[in-house]
């Protein structure tokens, strides 16, 4: 008997079953971890971006599944006059917007950084305008720029300057100039904020050091302020161009896209063509025309300021 | 004469608000009696849900939920109402299409029923016996309601879309009434510009006002988008003459017409700002509402008045009023309760009150209607008896489906007056812009 306890393994150390193997199996524990976050992204962003980009090569309405057309839609589109300027909006309104609030935001930030009295209330104001939801100053800002009873206006009426009231959304150029400051005072607290994080993670050391070697303000900002925020300024602004380049409740609220579609965007015009007037495929096909321009702006930021050398532990070049 | 105003419906509907109340007004005795005796009985359990837009005179409202509780009351249905603000019902209704799901019943504007006529429940029999027991149905009402030979949508009421005018300041321009002609017209408004009491008109994506007053100028000069057969006849010489008229017109406009929704000329009207201006009867009827306790607004209710549209060249009415058709919707469980809900609320018994609790807001779709109260108790509100014989329908001569819905949603002619009022583009430019554009939509 002692061969055949020798020859046939003992019960216990049997292979273990595929089965057996895999409920230890890190990865495979790991993959089931990580399923109701893949679902997520699939279900919620996955599959309606797919859909959307399906549906701008159908007819599709509301109420009615489309047909496959190819690119009639863009073909369409590439000729309209009122989709050129949309797409024109758009790039001002977030190239603008986004320069603005970038310098805006750091000059606060580097402000805030020093040691003000009352910083921390300080630092909360700041924040304001970003927490007051997007309608509601939207629609404070309708009056300050309403073309009877603003407060604009009728402020520099009585101090004399003008005569007659501002036309600030009845213009083309005023009411881009108008949208656009809106978004600016909207977005500057984010860049502000999140730039004022980024400072703070700078050692006092390296300033220390500087000045001893007799820097400048300006060189000290230059060789040990903006490099060292240079990631976090490429975050903050990949997302702000994002957010402004689909900005819609603003424009929505605001201008609705007039004077005859001198503030339209795209998402707007998306918007309009897709639910008020029911071309589902022609909505979708413009909404599918910004992802070339967003993916440029993420793959811009991506290149050209996150592969910093020394963000891998080496030296610049 | 009954002085009619939002307190003494309001009045009015406290007596008859509280639903025990119902039958001493007489509405509830009625209530249950036409629950007996329709055509259309209420599914076991049946409940409604109905999406309309958001009223813009609180009396018409009130005057509607005691019609909705009296209707509750006979059947057994409860009726849940949601308010929309008036751009919004058409994608939640299109939304609610699609999916499927949603409110029973849509109430919206124009062609809303036209967009998804598939999806709707025939209301052919609702129709015909409203038609028959109130005098007929107004021609635009039969070409909303119907899609092809049946009715989709039984429309429930139009908002009169007028001139709203200041009686003084139209006298001192050197004009006794609004001139009847387009060129008497321009007249006025040149006149109340010089005398620094300009009027204007939103020439901004007021869906409302803005389409109605630069569809009357392009109808007016006998331009139109399409012709009977859909085919579009935008470029013509008659579109351009309506284009260079509403230049002029432009010109003689309070500034910053461009930017105006539909509610900027209520608040520049009532702050005194506004001679003229176009707009339903809720401007007056807000001055009446308030003009116990402001005695500003009593005498703006005593000086504005309100006046048809001029006639262009082309000789006859184009006006062009909002329609508020009501639809059901394929998926509610419950079709006979909606289809008794409609029938319900047009009855004589409850709409005769609601025309009132609209002081003129709303004006009736069936001709029987005529003799309502309203539109003698008050003369200011007279003329609105007009609209629903005097309108034309969206999409001008062509079809009412679809394809109008869209070139509105589109703001195609709006936009096309708008571009060339504010100089953005020439008139040429503009009309080869929205002949493109309504090609692909009428393709």
């Amino acid at each position: 008997m002692p061969e055949a306890v020798i020859r046939e393994p003992a019960p216990a150390m049997a292979a273990p079953s595929a089965w057996s193997r895999l409920k230890v199996n890190r990865g495979w524990l790991a993959f089931w971890f990580m399923m109701p976050a893949a679902a997520f992204l699939v279900l919620f962003l996955a599959y309606p971006l797919g859909l959307g980009i399906w549906l701008s090569f159908t007819d599709a309405r509301i109420g009615r599944p489309g047909e496959f057309i190819g690119l009639e839609n863009y073909e369409w589109l590439v000729d309209d006059s009122k989709f050129l300027l949309a797409v024109f909006n758009t790039l001002f309104y977030t190239i603008v917007a986004s320069a603005v609030k970038f310098a805006i935001g750091l000059y606060l930030a580097i402000l805030l950084n020093n040691h003000l009295p009352f910083r921390a209330v300080i630092r909360a104001i700041v924040l304001i305008p970003f927490i007051v939801p997007t309608v509601l100053s939207a629609i404070a800002f309708w009056w300050i720029f309403d073309p009877q009873f603003s407060i604009v206006s009728w402020s520099l009426r009585q101090m004399g300057f003008i005569k007659a009231n501002v036309d600030f959304l009845g213009d083309a150029w005023n009411a881009r100039w108008s949208v656009i400051f809106v978004n600016v005072w909207r977005g500057v607290p984010f860049i502000a904020i999140t730039l004022l994080a980024g400072l703070q993670t700078v050692q006092p050391s390296l300033y220390e050091a500087a000045t001893i070697d007799g820097a400048s303000r300006w060189q000290m900002f230059r060789f040990i302020t903006y490099p060292l925020l240079t990631p976090i300024i490429a975050v903050v602004m990949t997302f702000s161009v994002l957010f402004t380049f689909t900005d819609f409740q603003l424009i929505k609220v605001l201008t609705n896209g007039q004077p005859a579609g001198a503030t339209e965007l795209m998402a707007t015009l998306s918007y309009n063509r897709a639910i008020l007037g029911s071309k589902i495929g022609e909505g979708a096909a413009i909404s599918t025309a910004m992802i070339p321009f967003l993916l440029a702006c993420i793959l811009i930021s991506w290149f050209g300021l996150q592969r910093r050398k020394w963000q891998h532990g080496e030296a610049n070049d | 004469m009954t002085h009619v105003n939002r307190r003494s419906v309001l009045k009015g509907a406290a007596a008859a608000g509280a639903v025990g109340a119902l039958s001493q007004t007489g509405l509830f005795d009625f209530a249950k009696a036409w629950a007996q005796t329709a055509p259309w009985k209420p599914e076991k359990g049946a409940k409604l849900q109905l999406l309309r837009w958001k009223r813009f005179v609180q009396s018409e409202e009130d005057a509607f939920m005691v019609l909705v509780a009296a209707f509750t009351k006979a059947t057994g249905v409860a009726v849940s109402v949601l308010n929309e603000s008036l751009d919004d019902v058409q994608p939640k209704a299109s939304v609610a299409a699609n999916t499927g799901q949603g409110p029973d019943l849509f109430w919206g504007l124009y062609s809303l029923p036209h967009l998804f006529p598939t999806k709707v429940i025939d209301v052919t029999d609702v129709a015909d016996y409203l038609g028959k027991k109130y005098g007929g149905w107004a021609p635009s009402a039969i070409t909303y309601g119907k899609s092809g030979n049946r009715w989709i949508a039984i429309p429930m009421g139009y908002n009169g879309n007028v001139i709203n005018y200041r009686e003084s300041q139209i006298k001192a321009a050197g004009f006794q009434k609004i001139p009847e002609d387009t060129a008497g017209f321009l007249e006025l408004m040149k006149g109340l510009k010089a005398k620094n009491t300009p009027g204007g008109m939103a020439l901004g994506r007021a869906s409302g006002d803005g389409n109605a007053w630069v569809h009357w100028c392009l109808w007016a000069f006998g331009g139109n988008l399409v012709d009977a057969k859909d085919k579009v006849i935008i470029k013509s010489p008659e579109t351009e003459k309506a284009l260079a008229y509403a230049q002029q017109l432009y010109a003689t406009f309070i500034p910053g017409t461009a930017s105006w929704n539909d509610s900027f000329n209520n608040k520049a009207f009532l702050a005194g700002e506004l001679s003229l201006t176009n707009n339903g009867v809720s401007i007056y009827a807000a001055e009446k509402a308030d003009a116990d306790k402001n005695p500003k607004m009593k005498e703006l209710a005593a000086d504005t008045n309100h006046a048809l549209w001029p006639i262009g060249p082309v000789g006859k009415p184009t006006e062009f009023h909002i329609c508020y058709p009501m639809m059901a919707m394929r998926y509610s469980k419950f079709p006979q309760a909606a289809k008794a809900f409609m029938a319900f609320a047009l009855e004589a018994e409850n709409y005769d009150k609601w025309l009132v609790g609209a002081v003129g807001y709303i004006t009736h779709p069936l001709n029987y209607y005529d003799k309502n109260p309203v539109w003698t108790s008050d003369p200011k509100l007279t003329i609105v008896r007009e609209v629903g014989r005097r309108t034309l329908t969206a999409g001008g001569l062509g079809s009412v489906g679809e394809r109008a819905a869209s070139a509105l949603a589109d703001f195609l002619v709006l936009d096309m007056f708008a571009s060339v009022c504010t100089g953005r583009t020439t008139v040429k430019e503009a009309i080869d812009v929205a002949e493109r554009q309504a090609k692909r939509i009428y393709r």
